[in-house]
């Protein structure tokens, strides 16, 4: 990963304030550095061994080919070449890109108007219900797929006779037509209550008197709700916004859980994710699988590097 | 998993004060009922999308597969057998009681990589934060950085790498991995540059009190908020994680319960004969999931200030 390129060239040490030149204060200050070095070594330790070193390892792993009939041999980048003309690597892509396009929305209006609505309420219904919104976060991920799979399911699940009560035949949630939709449902039920609980947190930083300034003005509670609360809280926005991009392009576990109830629907390689797990661990076509990884990484990173350089503004990066 | 990895360097004008709470609003209260019986509404309407799949949860695990299959009542309600205790007791029986172990060790993988993680993020943050030294500028941006590199990209490296170290299939393939918290490293040094101020350390060293000390006696008390908000999402992180450990444990008898319900679930599936146990995994899932919601529902004084942390600040 391009992780040296974002390091500024070596650090400047900072200009010592100049009204304190004396010799005493610059032992003290080496003695700090030491100091400062103690702190960050430990996990220095662990970012280097579990995160520079199997970045670079995949690196250089995806830079070499291995066949039975030639051994390993050193590639460049023909794997990359062959990843970015792969149609089942550019389809799992592009079925992500289309999972952000959708779920992403989904869980942002979700937990926009829950905290909205939550922020205008203070009774005891309103805590509730921040609670239960919040829930489905505490439970794993596995099992909230789990659990939905059950529910999806035309023999364990509830829309037989959901469905049943106004007279229509349920849908199956499991098959090739709907799946993508069902799995939007999961990942917005899951994420949508920790969303919600980092809006509302901003919302509630705002200072009231603007809203009386805003009511004073002639402002309906909708228009407060959209013209004045929502372009306060962008920051938060954008930093929910993230949040869900960057999960939604590493999909793995929900369609992995699912692929077991919905296999028809569900191909091994769903997601770019999933199909270089199957690679590795399937095909131990590890050299590929890493470069699949490893692309896959980089367009995860530059996508969400060039989002906050565009909302710059409103994430108060300068 | 995703919250574990993210973090968006965050506002500069949001507001100082990182307490959610606040007095009651004035003013608005009964002024528009009318709006507010249909916020209600919605919100009831909400609470049942959140709440449903959990008591479905609830109520299947009280049935055994033949009321999951065929119950008196439905899905969505109670079957006329209660069975939750025989299901439990199911539990211990299932190849040889297997689910407890894997429930043992979540526990284990969860104390043991949250608490590391924070211990690490608590003692690399302090240390950007108050500390100048050689390379931490650097250091910092590429950390920053690091927040971003999807944590699902590192795990078929991961796994290379640790094979290689002979350390797969082992419970240090789990947990050393859970060390690393970018994230959390960030948050303590957001946090700690204005929850410590310079001048009380400095007050501290006049006074006598050497580096570690002050750490310990002066700052630590000072980024309790912080300490709980980074153990919760490195503990919840832990528990939740899926990928890793699908793919660094074979041996299922250090499996953790999300892999190890998993695993029922692509048997039953699969209609081997034996191991359909629908109902041991319905309630195994009820009984893991108990855990994590009793802490949510106790700790949610520390959580509610503490997850927004990195909004607000």
């Amino acid at each position: 990963m391009a992780l040296t390129e974002l390091a500024p060239p070596p650090a400047p040490a900072k200009p010592r304030p100049t009204r304190r030149p004396r010799r005493q204060i610059d032992r003290m200050d080496r003695k700090r550095q030491r100091w400062g070095w103690l702190f960050v070594a430990p996990f220095a330790l662990v970012f280097v061994t579990f995160l520079v070193a199997p970045l670079a390892y995949a690196f250089w792993m995806s830079l070499q080919t291995s066949t039975l009939a030639t051994g390993t041999s050193f590639t460049w980048f023909a794997n990359y070449a062959k990843a970015f003309t792969d149609p089942i690597f550019l389809e799992g892509l592009g079925r992500v890109a289309s999972f952000a396009l959708i779920m992403i929305p989904a869980q942002m209006i979700v937990a926009l108007v829950a905290a909205l609505v939550l922020d205008n309420l203070s009774t005891a219904l309103s805590k509730f219900s921040r609670l239960m919104i919040f829930v489905p976060y505490a439970i794993p991920v596995v099992i909230g797929a789990l659990m939905w799979g059950f529910l999806y399911s035309p023999r364990f699940g509830p829309a037989t006779d959901i469905f049943g009560l106004v007279g229509l035949a349920a849908p199956d949630f499991l098959s090739q037509g709907t799946i993508f939709a069902s799995l939007v449902n999961i990942v917005t039920w899951q994420w949508a209550g920790y969303y919600m609980i980092i809006i509302y947190a901003a919302l509630r930083g705002i200072d009231p008197a603007i809203y009386e300034a805003a009511r004073l003005d002639g402002a309906n509670g909708r228009q407060i709700a959209l013209r004045v609360k929502v372009p306060m809280i962008s920051s938060s926005m954008v930093m929910v916004l993230i949040f869900a991009l960057i999960g939604t392009l590493q999909f793995f576990t929900e369609p992995q859980v699912l692929r077991a109830v919905a296999q028809g629907a569900i191909p091994v390689s769903y997601t770019p994710n999933m199909y270089a797990y199957s690679l590795a661990f399937s095909y131990s076509q590890f050299n590929y699988a890493s470069a699949i990884s490893f692309a896959l990484g980089i367009v995860v990173f530059a996508g969400s590097y060039l989002f906050l350089f565009l909302t710059r503004k409103q994430s108060g990066l300068k | 998993m995703a919250i574990l990895t993210p973090g968006a360097p965050v506002p500069v004008d949001a507001p100082d004060d990182s307490s959610p709470r606040r007095p009651a609003r004035r003013g608005n209260a009964g002024r528009d009922g009318g709006r507010k019986i249909g916020s209600h509404v919605l919100l009831i309407i909400l609470v049942i999308y959140f709440i449903t799949p959990l008591w479905w949860l609830t109520v299947a695990a009280t049935k055994d597969t033949a009321g999951l299959f065929s119950g008196s009542g439905g899905p969505l309600w109670f079957d006329g057998e209660f069975n939750l205790f025989n299901n439990i007791a199911g539990l211990f029986e299932h190849q040889g009681g297997i689910y407890w172990r894997w429930l043992g060790n979540s526990f284990f993988y969860a104390l043991s990589g949250g608490v590391g993680a924070t211990i690490l993020a608590v003692l690399a943050g302090y240390g950007f934060a108050k500390y100048r030294f050689r390379g931490r500028n650097a250091f910092f941006s590429v950390l920053l950085g690091a927040v971003m590199v999807p944590m699902t990209a590192l795990v078929i490296p991961t796994f290379v790498l640790l094979s290689n170290m002979g350390l797969v299939n082992t419970i240090w393939a789990v947990i050393l991995p859970s060390l690393l918290s970018p994230f959390g490293v960030y948050l303590m040094r957001v946090y700690t540059q204005d929850a410590v101020p310079d001048e009380l350390l400095d007050a501290a060293r006049v006074d006598g009190a050497g580096e570690l000390r002050t750490f310990f006696q002066v700052s630590l008390p000072l980024l309790r908020p912080a300490i709980v908000t980074v153990l919760l999402l490195s503990v919840v992180g832990t528990w939740n994680n899926f990928f890793l450990p699908l793919a660094v444990l074979s041996d299922p008898n250090l499996l953790p319960v999300t892999v190890g319900l998993n695993n029922w679930q692509a048997l039953s599936n699969a209609g081997a004969g034996g191991e359909q146990v629908w109902n041991l995994i319905v309630t195994g899932a009820f009984v893991s999931v108990l855990p994590l919601i009793i802490a949510f529902l106790s700790l949610q004084k520390y959580w509610q200030g503490g997850l927004s942390l990195g909004a607000l600040k």
